[in-house]
């Protein structure tokens, strides 16, 4: 299809969203990423019942966390898509893209980095 | 089994912002099955705490365990070679374990990371329903196995109360009467009879009436 979308994505396959926990949730953050976006099955369509339910559960937990913890939940969201459908995979990788550059960088990563500099110096 | 649900976050992040290196411990046992506070609950705290304090700008080194349970001294003593690098305790364990663990470690800041609240069952994933009080006698050989004492609101021995209402209680739409579901258990046992034997009195010496208590098993001490 070739398809464009943005290059900063670094895609972590997992066999189910259901695989999804919290904790990689917020890892992820720990990080230093600026947003994360999980890409689920559609909903009614999960090959294993009720991966991609178990995971906007916990999507939301997530979301809930951020705003409690000084980071936006807007850097978390999930997508319901399927395997088929890589125009729309494009169009929200875009999508979430600009909303996380809208955003701005994560103030863990700066966090991180002002301390890296502040060892360097 | 004891249910407990997490603190929140909010509440452990104004008890631990004045130190800088914390352990959080969890528990193996009931609050792991009630998803309150075993290893999962410890890391997905740990990393909150982190995350929190890292874009405040504080430095804050925050340590993760779980115990196998924090009711026991043989667990809490797998603690002793590391516990001096923590400033602070955050326990995830029901009140029993955070009141052992700050025993075992008595010079040591202990808190709370859960609320504990009641010993019951679970309805299905992420719902619990208190089904015990611990009154120390148990009756539910006479009650058709549904406990007046945990089921009732006002732990009433000898039938409903006035508040009974379409099988409901009048403390809460939603909670059933406890003496209807007793009621609805010994007709299918065949037992009705048992509402014509007035209950004497409980004797609460066995529950907190008596103070906090105690059992000792001379069967089972060496």
């Amino acid at each position: 299809m070739r398809l464009q979308y943005p290059t900063n994505i670094e895609i972590i396959k997992v066999p189910c969203t259901g695989k999804v926990d919290i904790i990689h949730l917020l890892l992820a953050f720990e990080e230093g990423a600026d947003g994360v976006l999980v890409a689920g099955c559609l909903e009614g369509d999960c090959h294993y019942q009720a991966g991609n339910l178990r995971a906007k559960k916990r999507v939301q937990r997530v979301k809930e966390i951020l705003d409690r913890v000084g980071l936006n939940a807007q850097r978390l969201e999930m997508y319901n898509l399927s395997a088929g459908m890589g125009t729309r995979f494009a169009e929200i990788a875009r999508e979430m893209n600009a909303r996380v550059l809208e955003l701005g960088p994560s103030p863990i990563r700066l966090a991180k980095a002002s301390k890296t500099m502040a060892k360097a110096a | 089994m004891i249910k407990a649900v997490p603190k929140p976050l909010e509440e452990i992040i104004d008890l631990v912002k004045d130190f800088h290196k914390v352990l959080i411990v969890g528990c193996d046992g009931c609050v792991t099955v009630c998803e309150a506070g075993g290893l999962k609950e410890v890391q997905v705290l740990g990393s909150s705490l982190r995350l929190y304090f890292t874009q405040a700008g504080q430095r804050m080194d925050i340590d993760e365990t779980s115990l196998t349970r924090q009711c026991d001294q043989e667990y809490l003593d797998q603690l002793k070679d590391r516990i001096d690098h923590y400033e602070a305790v955050v326990s995830l364990a029901c009140g029993c374990g955070v009141q052992y663990l700050a025993e075992r470690y008595h010079d040591k800041i202990v808190y709370p990371g859960v609320d504990t609240c009641f010993m019951g069952v679970d309805l299905e994933r992420g719902v619990y329903a208190e089904r015990c009080q611990a009154c120390g006698k148990c009756i539910l050989a006479n009650t058709g196995g549904i406990c007046p004492i945990a089921r009732c609101s006002k732990r009433m021995l000898n039938g409903p109360c006035g508040g009974s209402e379409k099988g409901k209680c009048e403390v809460n739409p939603e909670i059933d009467c406890g003496w209807q579901l007793i009621y609805d258990r010994l007709k299918i046992l065949g037992q009705l009879d048992r509402f014509e034997q007035p209950v004497d009195p409980k004797d609460w010496a066995t529950s907190r009436d008596g103070g906090p208590r105690k059992i000792v098993r001379e069967d089972l001490r060496l």
